[in-house]
């Protein structure tokens, strides 16, 4: 019989159909979940843009024209200064200008006053100022970036202290970034064993973990937040006190996801598979971990993933506050602790700069969680 | 109607008991507290007189107990020295850093924490409702992407910043008030209406930078509940029918979203609570926030135990209304949840 659409048989209605729908069926659950994830532009730059941050991490020191903690007594509220390629017309590779403090006999006022006159070369991928310990162990002096050999280089200003700004946000990174992702797991941890216990078991285990939930959702994170790391002893180091820090944050945000835990439980321990693998002598260990954890383990990352955001903001909260982490350690939130001080934001506004990349990483997180929320989401 | 209020109510008393225990575990995690603290303090500078003052405190405040009766005494459930006087005798405590009992203290500032976090809850449904519903109805237009990006940057901005920002560019540019409670001149006079309209001016500020985020969240779960009710068969049937377009959408398909909306109040509370917290620090505001930072660097115990209790207290009613706004607003609750399970 001739086809009425393509009569020269070109055009096969079977094969068509089954190749298209075939390799979607045929496909394994993450390339599914990854096509899907790529359809949202925004949530696949923002990934790019964190893998590669969390990738350049280990190397802040190599990153940052100084050490976090190198302080100036000259350059005290140093304004930012800005990189040039040109010079009067002239390209001079990148410089900067000298800047001067200057006493205006008028107002009475300190002034910074910048030289335009001289180009100071900024040199770049060279061997200078201290010396820093990459890893920990690996002395070097290499810089992509390093200051003139006669003035500063205060790309986002300096501080109270005269330490730059923008060499301390670059360090400040590596503990606000991973405080989200300790506190995310220690999370993940409690969240995953009560609620898993509550769901699996029931019966009193169950009403003993809801109401453990309902009792920690209804407590206010911040204020228990800052009295649990007023309880974090004074003479601790900074390691431990940003470890602590960050288990503090994760203590009170499990009751949500245990509740998620609880639910997907409850669902699935009435399916066929799990009864199946019960009758066959399975121990629940195998059975939560073989059989029901993979079911929805990857919506828990999904959930997981947008609550990294609220322990970034947390922590800049609480070091903020001045009961985070504590100096030599950096963090943003430490940044902004000078912030807190009005009169010095209103004269030297660039103390407000780490606020930048706080906005900036809490907003790609926050998109590339739900991002990937929505493609894991069967009802899409 | 009336089991079902009896019930929460105990259960929110019951869980407000817990919350008691856990938070005086809490104030009582790092060693010592303000009292031993003046005490070592003391012998280091060899002030004999000092020490058995404090050592007098120390009796009288039975805190020389084991923990689990200091709370019992602390909570009123066991006798102390000087029988049963604990919170639910209405003796909310000593606050030892400032020599005053914690009922004087908080008195001041517990009704301003109220108000404060009132304010946001309002501000909070002032703003998403009506943005959440224009950005669910003109969804994908230029109006719903503005609407998102706001709400994505009310998101990400951690409050006390925003507060910073208000505060430079507030005071510079427009003739905000912004700091403290009322105007210099104000203070200490007794409450007039020119008191009344500074305090009022001073809360603006404060109120949306604790409500922003909040509004954030709440607009976008509007936006996304409303789209999925608008899509369903009887908003076509009433098109169909020629309903007017806003009855269209107000009448039905709102309602439906509305519940949720309510349903966050109970979630919002302790997110308001805390950013009240933060906010009054940064701003100077005369609430409990800046009390409970003080108290906690001190270890006054009784001052910081006091007030978590209160701030977990407000959140706690928070989510008990919206409960109860729920199972008024939706019959259906109260028979599929309550009785079935």
């Amino acid at each position: 019989m001739d086809h009425y659409v393509a009569p020269d048989r070109s055009h096969d209605a079977e094969a068509d159909r089954q190749a298209l729908d075939r390799a979607d069926l045929d496909a394994p659950t993450r390339v599914l979940v990854w096509r899907r994830f790529r359809r949202h532009r925004l949530g696949v730059v923002c990934l790019i843009i964190l893998a590669l941050g969390y990738a350049l991490l280990p190397f802040v020191e190599v990153l940052a024209p100084y050490n976090p903690n190198d302080f100036d007594e000259d350059n005290i509220y140093a304004p930012p200064q800005a990189l040039y390629l040109f010079h009067e017309g002239a390209f001079v590779g990148l410089h900067t200008y000298a800047t001067a403090t200057v006493y205006d006999m008028d107002t009475g006022l300190v002034k910074r006053v910048t030289d335009t006159t001289r180009p100071l070369p900024v040199p770049v991928l060279t061997v200078c100022g201290e010396t820093y310990h990459l890893f920990g162990f690996i002395e070097g002096r290499f810089r992509i970036l390093c200051p003139p050999e006669e003035g500063e280089l205060f790309l986002f200003g300096s501080d109270r202290l005269g330490r730059d700004m923008f060499s301390r946000m670059i360090h400040g990174a590596r503990l606000s970034m991973t405080v989200g992702l300790i506190g995310v797991a220690v999370s993940f941890a409690i969240g995953l064993i009560l609620g898993g216990l509550a769901g699996y078991f029931g019966g009193w285990c169950d009403s003993i973990v809801s109401r453990a939930i309902e009792i920690f959702r209804s407590l206010p994170e911040l204020p228990i937040w800052l009295a649990l790391s007023a309880a974090v002893p004074v003479n601790w180091g900074p390691v431990s006190v940003f470890v602590m820090i960050s288990v503090i944050l994760g203590l009170l945000d499990w009751p949500g996801l245990a509740r998620a835990v609880r639910s997907k439980f409850l669902a699935l321990r009435e399916e066929d598979y799990v009864r199946a693998a019960e009758l066959m002598g399975a121990r629940p260990s195998r059975i939560i971990w073989r059989h029901m954890m993979p079911n929805f383990m990857s919506h828990l990352i999904a959930s997981a993933s947008l609550s990294i955001p609220a322990m970034i903001l947390g922590e800049t909260a609480l070091s903020f506050l001045g009961l985070g982490l504590r100096p030599p350690a950096v963090s943003w939130g430490m940044m902004l602790n000078d912030a807190l001080n009005l009169s010095a934001v209103e004269i030297y506004p660039w103390l407000l700069a780490p606020m930048a990349p706080v906005i900036f990483a809490v907003l790609a997180f926050s998109f590339v969680g739900d991002a990937l929320r929505d493609a894991l989401d069967p009802y899409s | 109607m009336m089991r079902f209020l009896l019930r929460r109510t105990v259960t929110m008393l019951l869980t407000l008991v817990a919350i008691s225990a856990l938070v005086f575990i809490i104030i009582n995690l790092p060693p010592g507290n303000y009292v031993t603290n003046q005490i070592a303090e003391m012998r280091s500078s060899g002030e004999a007189a000092g020490i058995e003052r404090a050592a007098a405190l120390i009796r009288e405040h039975s805190l020389d107990r084991p923990l689990w009766e200091q709370y019992l005494i602390w909570v009123g459930f066991a006798p102390g020295p000087n029988g049963f006087n604990g919170l639910l005798q209405g003796n909310l405590g000593w606050s030892f850093e400032l020599g005053r009992p914690v009922a004087e203290v908080v008195g001041e500032t517990a009704g301003l924490t109220v108000i404060v976090n009132l304010a946001a809850l309002m501000f909070v449904y002032l703003v998403a409702l009506p943005l959440g519903t224009i950005a669910a109805v003109r969804a994908n237009t230029w109006i719903d992407y503005l609407a998102s990006l706001v709400g994505y940057i009310g998101l990400a901005t951690p409050n006390f910043l925003l507060a910073l920002i208000m505060l430079f560019y507030g005071a510079r540019h427009f003739d905000i008030p912004i700091g403290g409670l009322m105007a210099r001149e104000y203070e200490g006079e007794p409450m007039s209406w020119g008191k009344f309209v500074s305090i009022l001016t001073h809360l603006i500020v404060p109120t949306i930078v604790i409500g922003t985020s909040a509004a954030a969240a709440v607009m976008r779960r509007l936006r996304a509940n409303l789209m999925d009710e608008l899509n369903k068969p009887y908003v076509e049937t009433a098109k169909a029918k020629g309903v007017p377009p806003v009855t269209r959408v107000v009448r039905y398909p709102l309602r439906m979203a509305l519940n949720p909306f309510v349903a966050d109040i109970g979630n919002l509370a302790p997110q308001l609570v805390s950013g009240s917290v933060m906010i009054s620090v940064v701003m100077s505001l005369p609430t409990l926030g800046p009390i409970l930072l003080q108290s906690l660097r001190s270890q006054d115990i009784f001052m910081s135990g006091f007030v978590l209790l209160f701030v977990s207290g407000l959140t706690l009613l928070g989510m008990l209304i919206s409960d109860i706004l729920l199972a008024v607003l939706d019959p259906r609750i109260r028979l599929a949840g309550r009785e079935g399970a």
